[in-house]
């Protein structure tokens, strides 16, 4: 079943062109990840699913309604943890988790009470006094504590230690189990590997590159980790060979994956000692996109 | 002395003199404008002795020492006398004001900012601040004593003599002096810059309320407060020093105690801890009506106590009005000649149109607020939420509808209250309120204004405000300016009838009810249909 669909999506402030034609979709149970740099329209993006920005074409359908005209319906079913949370300075975090739980319908005590233990959050004190990471848990404990079936979390742990980090993605782990999905717009591509089953990948307002992440990985290419007894000569100016570089004790590359066969037989010359091959990990995967458009 | 706790101070000094010497100049020069200014309107208004014993006459209530304190000059009402009954309490408060707003700003705030540690990390000492900033304020008044004398005096006015213009800018400057040495104090005391803010506001009008009760009941409870301290210089009338010089000693020993309190505290403590806060919300809380109440309460409080006091104010003066207003050209001028109604009733007409304009402002403010929390961000906590954009115009719409009307009632028992009590022959409840609740059409079709240019074009909102100040100048100095009638038709206000003087006719009002009606739909269709301009 899908819970989001964005159907070619442009959304313009002026002349500039913030959204060109965006898709996404989302099936029940998924965990998407969401990524690009700063100001490639990942908020965006997020803002017209949420009814807030108005497209100029194309539809968003949330559990099948339009993203716009039945915002607040779809809203008693949906979380969202802004990238920049901003509360009132003179009311207390217990005060805003309450009224941001309470605003979407009906409100787990149970569950409140037990993660604001989780995240420990001094819920008494007044927003003013917050820092950046405890704005951003009094926005994820009201998401969480909600009986949402779409979580729509942009950048949420930017502002996090490495232990709330954990606390948050055992959240995920946990609403994932339940047959709920999330929407991750995330720049840690560490944390979108180990939480995302899905990725898209955003530029300058267009999807340049979506899927599941396992296959995005396998279509490309290898990284391989070779020692050999002699030195490994005249390899790097094959076609199908990238960033090749001589290490302390042995060599680096990464191998365009129908390539492969033919590099192993081409090494095994050189009288192998030690060989790793490892999948690329996001980060690389991410920086080959950027890097070729900086080219154009 | 350890001198290594001051060190660097006067290179602190320039630092504070570069961010504050605009704000410290505006304000300094604007105090010495508006008082000389005021010399000069006073010496124009009141020429002749008939009209200085009226003004004196009107003067010598309970209700006008409560305002603006005792005078030792009505029995010859001159200028120099009326400068230090009328504007001496009002100009020391606003010195009073400018003297906490800098110094916390300099202090506490930067503190809260993390300003100041970034400063403590480097080779200065640990008082240095609190130095610099004394030394500034202190320099600042004291050129504000010098050029509220040079300017007084310059004048040239009979009875603005040297002595009482000498007088008249010491008491000031002292008083600055004083409340920037207590704001020092609080700023050691309290948490953080909103709490400073508060204790020294709080201070500033508990001075006021015990002075106000001291002048009409007993001097030793005047002599208590700062406020009541200093009047007692009765400057250009009697010229007293001595209130001077013991407000100084004060400044130096609260100073003194400043400096030793931020020695023995932490960077970033206080000594009165904030209480913590609720850790839930209250069943109120937890709607956007209740959220928007809340969160506005402080202001709709104020506003409340602002415009019953406003209407106290002018009702304060209704007692010798008929005396006042025959020697008054100026407002003879304001009220239409009209031998059927009273002159306080006509003159009444023109307080109400005053107090419908600024009853207003909040009216506009609080319909505003869905605007104020887009630019700060935070209408998209609410929106993503299972709350409809009708649903939050809505709720700031009936809070701005229900408070502006409120405003106008206050404002009208505020003058009945006080006016009752100084008549011979007052003017019924009644009337007042329905001389005010005419003018709810006018303020209605300023708050449909906003609504409107909320949803068409949000960047626009400040029209309003324009009109508004627009609407205040036309309406209230039409007359004065003689103002062509269209030009006063051009503002809601102007179309309203002066009840009793004019007759409410319903059609214009029905009329009027109907645009401002009109102007909020299309606001709604147009909001409903526009973005949220949140751009990160």
């Amino acid at each position: 079943m899908k819970v989001l669909e964005v159907k070619g999506v442009t959304k313009k402030f002026g002349k500039l062109k913030a959204l060109d034609k965006i898709d996404l979709e989302i099936k029940k149970g998924e965990v998407y990840g969401f990524i690009g740099p700063n100001g490639a329209g990942k908020t965006t993006a997020i803002r017209v699913i949420l009814g807030i920005l108005k497209a100029d074409e194309g539809d968003t359908k949330v559990f099948k309604m339009d993203a716009w005209s039945d915002a607040v319906e779809i809203h008693k079913k949906v979380a969202y943890v802004p990238g920049e949370v901003n509360l009132w300075p003179n009311l207390t975090g217990g005060e805003v988790i309450d009224l941001f739980t309470s605003l979407r319908g009906e409100v787990n005590k149970q569950k409140r009470d037990e993660l604001i233990k989780r995240f420990n959050l001094d819920t008494s004190k007044k927003c003013r006094t917050y820092s950046k990471g405890n704005r951003q848990k009094v926005a994820l404990i009201a998401a969480f504590a909600s009986d949402a079936d779409l979580f729509i979390l942009d950048e949420p742990t930017s502002g996090l230690d490495p232990l709330m980090e954990q606390e948050f993605h055992k959240c995920i782990a946990e609403v994932k189990k339940e047959g709920k999905s999330v929407l991750l717009s995330s720049h840690i591509l560490v944390e979108v590997e180990k939480l995302c089953d899905k990725v898209s990948i955003i530029k300058n307002g267009k999807i340049i590159e979506s899927g599941i992440l396992k296959e995005m990985k396998h279509l490309t290419r290898t990284n391989i980790y070779a020692e050999t007894k002699k030195e490994i000569k005249g390899i790097e100016k094959l076609s199908g060979i990238h960033s090749f570089a001589k290490k302390e004790s042995g060599y680096s590359f990464q191998v365009d994956n129908s390539m492969l066969p033919d590099i192993i037989k081409k090494i095994s010359d050189f009288e192998v000692v030690k060989i790793e091959s490892y999948p690329p990990t996001l980060e690389e995967l991410f920086m080959r996109h950027y890097e070729n458009v900086e080219v154009d | 002395m350890d001198m290594n706790l001051y060190k660097r101070t006067f290179d602190l000094i320039k630092l504070i003199v570069k961010r504050n010497w605009i704000t410290i100049s505006i304000w300094i020069i604007s105090i010495i404008a508006i008082n000389v200014m005021v010399v000069g309107a006073f010496t124009e208004l009141y020429s002749s002795q008939e009209e200085m014993f009226a003004m004196a006459e009107t003067m010598k209530n309970p209700a006008m020492t409560v305002m603006v304190g005792p005078s030792e000059g009505l029995d010859n009402y001159h200028v120099g006398a009326q400068m230090s009954h009328q504007m001496l309490l009002f100009t020391a408060i606003a010195v009073s004001i400018m003297a906490i707003l800098i110094v916390n700003k300099n202090t506490r705030a930067d503190e809260e900012e993390g300003l100041i540690e970034m400063i403590r990390s480097l080779p200065v000492g640990r008082l240095s601040v609190g130095l610099a900033i004394n030394k500034v304020m202190s320099t600042s008044f004291i050129l504000l004593f010098l050029l509220m004398t040079i300017f007084m005096y310059l004048t040239g006015i009979e009875n603005i003599t040297l002595e009482g213009s000498l007088v008249y800018a010491a008491t000031l400057a002292v008083t600055g002096m004083f409340f920037s040495s207590l704001t020092l104090v609080f700023a050691q005391l309290a948490e953080n810059s909103r709490s400073t803010i508060f204790y020294s506001f709080a201070f500033l009008m508990l001075a006021y309320l015990i002075r106000a009760v001291g002048d009409v009941s007993s001097e030793m409870l005047s002599l208590i407060s700062p406020l009541g301290l200093i009047l007692r210089t009765y400057p250009y009338v009697i010229n007293n020093w001595w209130p001077i010089l013991i407000m100084f000693v004060w400044s130096v020993l609260l100073f003194g105690l400043a400096l030793y309190l931020n020695s023995i505290r932490d960077l970033g403590s206080g000594f009165i801890a904030s209480k913590p806060g609720r850790n839930s919300a209250s069943k109120f809380l937890k709607t956007p009506l209740g959220l928007y109440l809340r969160l506005q309460r402080t202001s709709i409080i104020a506003w409340f106590i602002t415009m019953f006091l406003l209407g106290v104010t002018y009702g304060s003066i209704f007692g010798d009005l008929e005396q006042f207003i025959l020697s008054n050209e100026m407002i003879q001028q304001l009220i239409e000649a009209n031998s059927n109604f009273s002159l306080s009733e006509q003159f009444m007409t023109v307080i109400m149109l005053v107090m419908a304009i600024i009853g207003t402002i909040p009216a506009v403010i609080f319909a505003l607020k869905i605007r104020s929390e887009e630019k700060k961000k935070r209408i998209e906590n609410i929106l993503s939420k299972s709350v409809s954009k009708n649903e939050l115009l809505l709720t700031n719409l009936i809070i701005s509808l229900v408070l502006g009307f409120l405003m106008l009632i206050l404002s009208a028992y505020g003058l009945y209250f006080a006016s009752s009590q100084v008549m011979d022959d007052p003017i019924s409840l009644f009337t007042m309120l329905k001389s005010i609740v005419v003018y709810y059409p006018a303020m209605l079709i300023m708050i449909g204004l906003a609504i409107f240019l909320n949803g068409i074009y949000e960047k626009a909102t400040p029209i309003v405000w324009l009109y508004i100040a627009y609407s205040f100048f036309v309406s209230y100095l039409g007359d004065l300016l003689n103002i062509s009638e269209i030009i006063i038709k051009t503002t809601p206000f102007g179309n309203i009838p002066n009840y009793p003087v004019g007759e409410i006719k319903v059609i214009p009002l029905l009329v009027m009810i109907l645009i401002a009606i009109i102007l909020i739909v299309i606001g709604f269709i147009t909001y409903n249909k526009r973005d949220i301009k949140e751009q990160t």
